[in-house]
């Protein structure tokens, strides 16, 4: 494990208005970790997710990505989130663009690659989510599952250091949540640095290397999952757990 | 007699009487003195060709003109009320306020008598028409474009940003696209509002290469003494406008399968 965390936040405050979201949040993801938030909706998880790659403004803390911080006014922040993908509930696939421009359009914008490199690339990823054959469709025309395993590919046709997932399968019909789970524990097993805000209990406890449990804008409790998720310390872990059980 | 059957009475007397009134009329209106003032066939025949070469091609060429600068203008002031920056907001919305509320011919003149003036120049006479109908089509097509890009779920620009394009980036690439998809509707009305407006340009001046449609067929209506002129351009105008209507909605059709 590297010294530098790929993630690293302290003291992390956010309002909406009068809303108190997040608390001072201590946090951190090391190279090659996985990590899943889980915890009551309203807890502040997506927040805390979403001020990670500053599409969402902190209030008052620090973000360090890879040891850059990302608040600092002076930061290339679309050099930095280029380096962090990210995957959404709603997918959020760019629907006026084949699956193949939906993955090549920020490498050939962003990291300035040529037409045949960026279309191996995604190639390559679209390979990797198992949908080589879909290049051509276009979103609307896909699944559910299948627009998820397209974003996650076209996050990863930036090759970023990181991903970050924010309740990837819950906008999924049940029986399409599996074939999401499955590119993601792929991706894990390949070594990847996630941070994953989920409900789903049972992939937390397999996959992840380390769960964190928030509640009320503040980290209640984490650990290695089958503690925190087999034997939590805190009686609100607790309750959360019997309830989504 | 139920109440269905009373209602149905009743309907059948109005389109009666309806039908009478216009038989009425039809049988009082003088045919002939009707004919020869509008249906003159050897005045029609006198306006072609050049009721097509000049003054049809001129109405389409100044529509494109302006249609393009209305559309360009207009795109800048969507962004500018959209802007963080309080006093492009403020710019965008006088500007839109100021040239929706006034009549186009107005804004025409004002551009025709204020140019030779302010430049000490006359400018070409497109340059005019351009400026003069795109300043008005900017101010209407401005407001169609902000509503398209707000359309734009907010989801694609953080898309679009977390893959690390700037505000700009991913607004050229991403957002501006999908909101002219949104908006291919209400821009296809603006154009043919447009078309139909590129008949207050005479205010300009013209030269008989210049007329467009409607002041040519007012220029043989006045020579002649006769309205047929105004059937034949009003014809030329429908020749244009119901084709295009029906070419985008192909168009938007085959746009909607891709989505």
């Amino acid at each position: 494990m590297s010294a530098v965390p790929a993630i690293r936040v302290e003291g992390l405050q956010k309002s909406f208005g009068a809303n108190h979201v997040l608390r001072g949040i201590d946090f951190r993801v090391d190279v090659g970790e996985v990590v899943c938030v889980i915890g009551p909706s309203g807890s502040g998880k997506s927040t805390l997710l979403r001020c990670v790659n500053r599409l969402e403004e902190a209030d008052d803390g620090s973000i360090l990505i890879e040891g850059e911080d990302i608040r600092d006014p002076d930061a290339d922040v679309d050099l930095l989130r280029s380096r962090i993908g990210m995957v959404f509930q709603s997918f959020n696939l760019f629907p006026h663009l084949s699956v193949l421009r939906n993955l090549t359009i920020a490498q050939r914008r962003v990291r300035r690659r040529g037409r045949d490199g960026a279309d191996r690339v995604a190639r390559e990823n679209l390979a990797r989510v198992g949908l080589a054959e879909k290049a051509d469709a276009y979103p609307a025309h896909l699944s559910g599952g299948q627009q998820q395993r397209v974003a996650i590919a076209r996050a990863l046709s930036m090759e970023p250091d990181m991903m970050l997932f924010d309740e990837p399968t819950s906008a999924l019909d049940p029986e399409l949540v599996g074939e999401v789970l499955a590119v993601m524990r792929d991706l894990a097993r390949d070594g990847m640095t996630m941070m994953i805000v989920t409900h789903e209990m049972g992939f937390a406890r397999e996959v992840a290397d380390r769960v964190v449990f928030m509640d009320g804008g503040v980290v209640v409790e984490e650990g290695p999952p089958d503690r925190v998720l087999g034997d939590p310390a805190h009686e609100r872990t607790r309750r959360f757990l019997q309830m989504v059980r | 007699m139920t109440r269905r059957q009373r209602q149905r009475l009743l309907r059948g007397a109005l389109y009666a009487s309806a039908v009478l009134v216009v038989l009425a009329l039809v049988a009082v209106a003088d045919w002939e003195l009707l004919r020869r003032n509008f249906l003159d066939v050897d005045i029609a025949a006198e306006m072609f060709p050049d009721v097509l070469l000049v003054a049809a091609r001129n109405t389409i060429l100044y529509t494109a003109l302006a249609f393009t600068f209305g559309l360009a203008l207009g795109l800048v002031l969507a962004l500018m009320r959209l802007s963080s920056i309080a006093p492009y907001r403020w710019f965008a919305t006088a500007y839109i306020e100021v040239f929706r509320g006034l009549p186009a011919l107005l804004t025409i003149f004002l551009v025709g008598f204020g140019i030779p003036i302010a430049f000490q120049t006359r400018w070409p006479v497109l340059a005019q028409i351009t400026l003069g109908l795109g300043i008005v089509a900017a101010a209407y097509m401005a407001e169609t474009i902000r509503a398209g890009i707000e359309a734009v779920p907010r989801g694609q620009m953080e898309a679009a940003r977390s893959l690390g394009m700037s505000r700009g980036r991913a607004m050229a690439s991403i957002v501006i696209p999908q909101g002219f998809r949104i908006i291919v509707p209400p821009l296809t009305n603006e154009l043919v509002l447009l078309i139909k407006d590129t008949s207050l340009l005479f205010v300009l001046g013209t030269t008989p290469a210049t007329k467009e449609l409607t002041k040519f067929g007012r220029d043989v209506l006045t020579s002649r003494a006769n309205a047929t002129p105004l059937i034949v351009v009003g014809a030329v105008y429908l020749l244009i406008t119901i084709p295009l209507t029906q070419v985008v909605a192909v168009l938007e059709r085959r746009n909607a399968r891709s989505r």
